[in-house]
């Protein structure tokens, strides 16, 4: 823990308070009634996301899971979250604090049977807390490791820091790498922009090659370095650029089922964070690629799918997400085909051809140039 | 095909070809393909062999095995047993003519059934690495040891002795092989010498086994027992069942010279009633000589056997593990927590008897997210080859595991810290296909091999739910006493109140009866006590309650038995709860004061053990 983000807003932190010791009062209120402590939230499973209509993103449908102090498991769940809660109230808010998820594990260290197995666990418990008091993470003075991903394109922002505002050019003011998008995007503001869409990338290697081969001032895109599964900071930042000044995203990857998630979750919203889908999920995303039909249709050297690959595909044919023609036809195709390709896999057809070729094609063929 | 079609098969072409090339067609089916399998083959057949002349003989088996590498390719392998011997006139035939031996005719359960024979060994021993293969046996201590280098001669398909002599041995009985053959030694796999000894050593208990590898090292399989396995004994065959040849050969070897006479001495359960029928539903003469009958009557006798009532085969036929050899063989070569097994009675499907025996062991070494192990035995030899092709791996897939607790997609082998031992014991064992190592899907063996699965399986998930059960309660003790405590602690600090009192939660999450006392006082100097009960337990609770108090109640609902002991009153309801229903006793009290209130004393239950309530303490009565 240390003070250096010390800048929280006192009414942000009444409510945190507030809503945390609500959650304690009906604990201890099932315990003075003679009842053993619950918590009941929405299941967080593929079978419990709904469409919302207005909103176009998939968030938590009506059902419910319990936790009780009935069983071990849900006894020790519960006082895992009974000591997490008394650290962020007396901890954080109290002490104007805050730790970031990988340290909040390893404050459970003298937990002892209470300690958080990985920091998965406790990821989730924060997750939890979100739900139950309705309140993204910051407001517990919670913060993520900096991913350091990157982005680089015409737009013009000034970022706060505490040694001052600094109005930065993401491709004119910085170097080849692009812009280290903070974890902190509420302290960014969005000042102009000359940018026609945004492209999401999911490696770095491709991210490098699209730099190198000048696509960003080509065709005044915003090139977003996703680095695997976005952080929540790169989701939201997209949708800020997205909603500001309109442009549109596309998302280029690989051709696995893996990235096939990533894509998802930006476009729609993630099953582990459905309950944050409407600030996080831009709907309209379009999945630009590497579509299955491409390993056909640009004879992309592949590899052979695996075990897993094949089970995650077939899970995503009933994730309720992915109910569309299009990705019925592509992860049929998929399957039948038993292949997956990498964005790289263009570069056996030349070092411009995805820039020159591939790219223009599908991106006039989405009408986002 | 069947053994005695090969064997005929063989004897027809004999002339023909020799039996160098007979062995080189059909090398896949008499299970000498790959080098290792060569190994397991001979091993095997040389077990087998041991294993089934010590029980013959009354013996307790002791066998050495040992693989020693002789060049690149060879290994030497050596197999010695304290069987019965064999005789000197017998041991060339037995060990080089290809399918010499009377297995093939005789009608009880035995492991030979299921090899080519030793013999086949020896061929392919001669044939890859051009040795002699040499015997040493010895029937009797006093009686001489012969010792023996033999070969086939492999157009005549008859044995050559290249040596002979008498011999010095220090066995008081038993016979010796020693082979050279272009072979390989695995390990680490399903597929070898290991785990087929090791299987033999789980079915035969009685047998003391050991194996030296080529590394030197020696594995023992130890004996759990001294007791012998019962024998199996010889039966006619039955008439359901038997196929046109072996029919055709039987009337030509009688020594009877009428149909009727023939049936009724040649097949088991055919008397002369049922003999008449036959011959009769045949229209076959019954007076006929059965040397001479032809084709077309022998299908007919065949047809009328299934148009007859019979009795079913016998049962004495065969020669099962047994429900307590089972357990001790799986006790020794795993290390498991509990151990259920059951030997189903005989069955018969087309005239052959048969009988299922399953094992499973549980828990212990095994792992939680492996698949189950599956050992598969026919007639007590292991299965090592085929095991998706085979009967039992079906019927174990087809088996609802779920029910039993253990996780288990439709169409897999279930998943679970689980060993599975199935044993199909049969006069006559079907096989896919003459290698033997899968058994064909015959429903009437499908079907009792499930109903013994779910039998073993039903007492291996009681006694699951027996350990779930303790481990649930210890589980709740933790609850109780490490976890609820101190979520109680943490969320009224947080809410800046005293720590409740839990006693209600803990009574609630241990299903227990609770036992509350509320007092009310009133403005007339009156107090309105009530003791309430809980029962969170699943059954019906009965006790008594003493209320031990230094006054006189007034009012009581329901009246109480009252002893006065001297200073204090002694009240005693009897009181009945059923599950999941509270109860309230209650009475007035005159002019109590808050500090009696305070210092009222505990509730007293009596009939009950103390671990099955909370809230009060208990007496025993």
């Amino acid at each position: 823990m240390n003070n250096k983000f010390n800048n929280y807003r006192k009414e942000d932190d009444k409510v945190a308070t507030d809503r945390l010791l609500d959650f304690a009062n009906k604990l201890y209120e099932q315990m003075e009634n003679g009842y053993e402590p619950s918590l009941t939230l929405p299941s967080r499973s593929r079978n419990n996301i709904i469409h919302n209509e207005d909103t176009d993103v998939w968030t938590y449908g009506d059902r419910k899971t319990k936790t009780s102090a009935k069983s071990k498991k849900g006894a020790l769940k519960l006082l895992q979250r009974s000591e997490l809660a008394n650290f962020l109230q007396n901890n954080h808010l109290k002490q104007n604090k805050g730790s970031t998820l990988r340290e909040l594990y390893y404050i459970s260290e003298g937990w002892d049977i209470a300690k958080f197995k990985d920091q998965h666990e406790s990821d989730r418990a924060i997750e939890d807390f979100e739900i139950i008091c309705g309140l993204q993470r910051e407001y517990f003075h919670v913060r993520p490791e900096e991913d350091g991903a990157t982005m680089l394109g015409p737009i013009r922002l000034r970022e706060t820091t505490r040694r001052g505002d600094h109005i930065v050019h993401c491709q004119e003011d910085i170097g080849q790498s692009g812009y280290t998008i903070p974890f902190n995007v509420e302290n960014l503001e969005l000042l102009e922009s000359d940018a026609k869409f945004i492209l999401a990338v999911e490696t770095g290697g491709m991210y490098a090659r699209l730099i190198e081969n000048g696509f960003d001032q080509k065709y005044d895109a915003v090139l977003v370095h996703l680095k695997g599964q976005p952080s929540r900071s790169t989701r939201v930042l997209m949708k800020k650029m997205n909603e500001r000044f309109d442009l549109p995203i596309a998302v280029f990857t690989d051709a696995d089922p893996w990235s096939y998630r990533i894509f998802s979750t930006i476009a729609y919203g993630a099953i582990k964070t459905a309950h944050l889908s409407e600030d996080l999920a831009i709907p309209g995303s379009k999945f630009v690629g590497v579509q299955p039909s491409d390993i056909v249709d640009y004879d992309l050297s592949t590899d052979k799918l695996k075990e897993k690959d094949i089970e995650a595909l077939r899970s995503e044919l009933i994730d309720p997400r992915f109910q569309s023609n299009y990705w019925e036809k592509q992860i049929r195709l998929q399957l039948e085909i038993n292949k997956k390709a990498e964005q790289q896999a263009f570069a056996g057809k030349g070092l411009d051809y995805v820039t020159d070729v591939y790219l223009p094609d599908r991106l006039t063929e989405l009408g986002v140039i | 095909m069947k053994q005695n079609e090969i064997a005929e098969e063989l004897a027809k072409e004999q002339k023909a070809i020799s039996v160098a090339e007979f062995f080189e067609k059909n090398r896949h089916i008499l299970g000498f393909d790959s080098k290792p399998r060569c190994l397991n083959t001979t091993i095997k057949e040389g077990v087998d062999n041991s294993l089934d002349a010590c029980e013959d003989a009354g013996i307790l088996p002791e066998i050495s095995i040992m693989v020693k590498k002789s060049s690149k390719y060879n290994v030497i392998i050596t197999i010695e047993d304290n069987g019965p011997g064999i005789t000197k006139e017998q041991i060339p035939k037995v060990f080089a003519i290809l399918l010499y031996g009377s297995k093939f005719h005789h009608l009880k359960q035995s492991r030979g059934q299921q090899g080519i024979g030793i013999s086949a060994a020896v061929l392919y021993s001669q044939l890859s690495s051009g040795a002699s293969t040499k015997i040493i046996s010895k029937t009797g201590p006093g009686k001489p040891a012969h010792y023996f280098e033999l070969m086939i001669n492999t157009n005549t398909n008859e044995p050559e002795i290249l040596k002979h002599e008498e011999i010095d041995w220090y066995r008081p009985h038993g016979t010796g092989i020693e082979m050279e053959m272009k072979a390989s030694y695995v390990s680490g796999r399903k597929q070898s010498v290991y785990e087929y000894l090791k299987a033999s050593a789980i079915v035969n208990p009685h047998a003391r086994i050991s194996l030296t590898e080529p590394s030197g090292e020696t594995v023992v399989f130890e004996r759990a027992t001294e007791i012998l396995p019962i024998p199996a004994k010889e039966v006619l065959p039955h008439p359901h069942g038997i196929e046109i040849g072996t029919l055709m050969k039987m009337a030509k070897s009688t020594c009877r010279q009428k149909i009727l006479t023939f049936l009724i001495d040649s097949f088991a359960k055919i008397g002369r009633l049922a003999a008449e029928e036959i011959c009769e539903k045949a229209d076959v003469n019954p007076e006929l000589d059965p040397h001479i009958i032809d084709r077309d009557q022998t299908n007919r006798l065949l047809d009328a056997f299934s148009k007859v009532k019979l009795m079913s085969a016998p049962t004495y036929c065969l020669s099962p593990i047994g429900q307590d050899l089972m357990k001790e063989g799986l006790k020794k070569e795993f290390n498991v927590d509990h151990i259920a097994t059951t030997t189903r009675p005989p069955q018969v499907h087309s005239g052959n008897t048969f009988l299922i025996e399953v094992g499973i062991g549980y828990g212990g070494d095994l792992k939680n997210d492996d698949t189950i192990s599956v050992m598969r035995f026919a007639n007590k030899v292991p299965l090592l080859y085929q095991q998706g092709g085979c009967l039992i791996t079906e019927a174990i897939k087809s088996v609802n595991w779920t029910y039993y607790g253990i996780s288990h997609r439709i169409g897999y082998l279930p998943t679970g810290p689980l060993v599975i031992l199935v044993h199909v014991a049969s006069t006559n064992i079907p096989f896919t296909s003459e290698s033997k190592d899968a058994i064909a899907d015959i429903p009437e063996i499908r079907a009792e091999i499930q109903r013994a699965i779910k039998e073993v399986a039903k007492k291996v998930a009681d006694h699951k739910k027996t350990l779930d059960k303790i481990k649930t309660k210890n589980e709740k003790k933790i609850i109780v006493s490490k976890i609820l405590p101190r979520i109680a602690k943490n969320v009224s600090q947080m809410v800046d109140k005293e720590v409740p009192n839990i006693t209600p939660v803990v009574a609630r999450v241990m299903e227990n009866l609770l036992f509350e006392r509320v007092v009310e006082l009133k403005e007339n100097g009156f107090a309105n006590i009530s003791i309430n009960i809980s029962n969170f337990s699943h059954k019906k609770q009965q006790f008594s309650i003493h209320d031990v108090v230094p006054f006189e109640i007034l009012n009581a609902d329901p009246e109480p038995l009252v002893k006065d002991i001297g200073l204090e009153y002694d009240y005693t309801w009897d009181i009945s709860v059923s599950a999941g229903s509270s109860k309230v006793i209650s009475y007035f009290v005159e002019t109590l004061d808050e500090v009696e209130i305070e210092s009222l004393p505990e509730i007293i239950v009596e009939g009950l053990d103390e671990s099955f309530f909370n809230g009060a303490i208990a007496i025993h009565g």
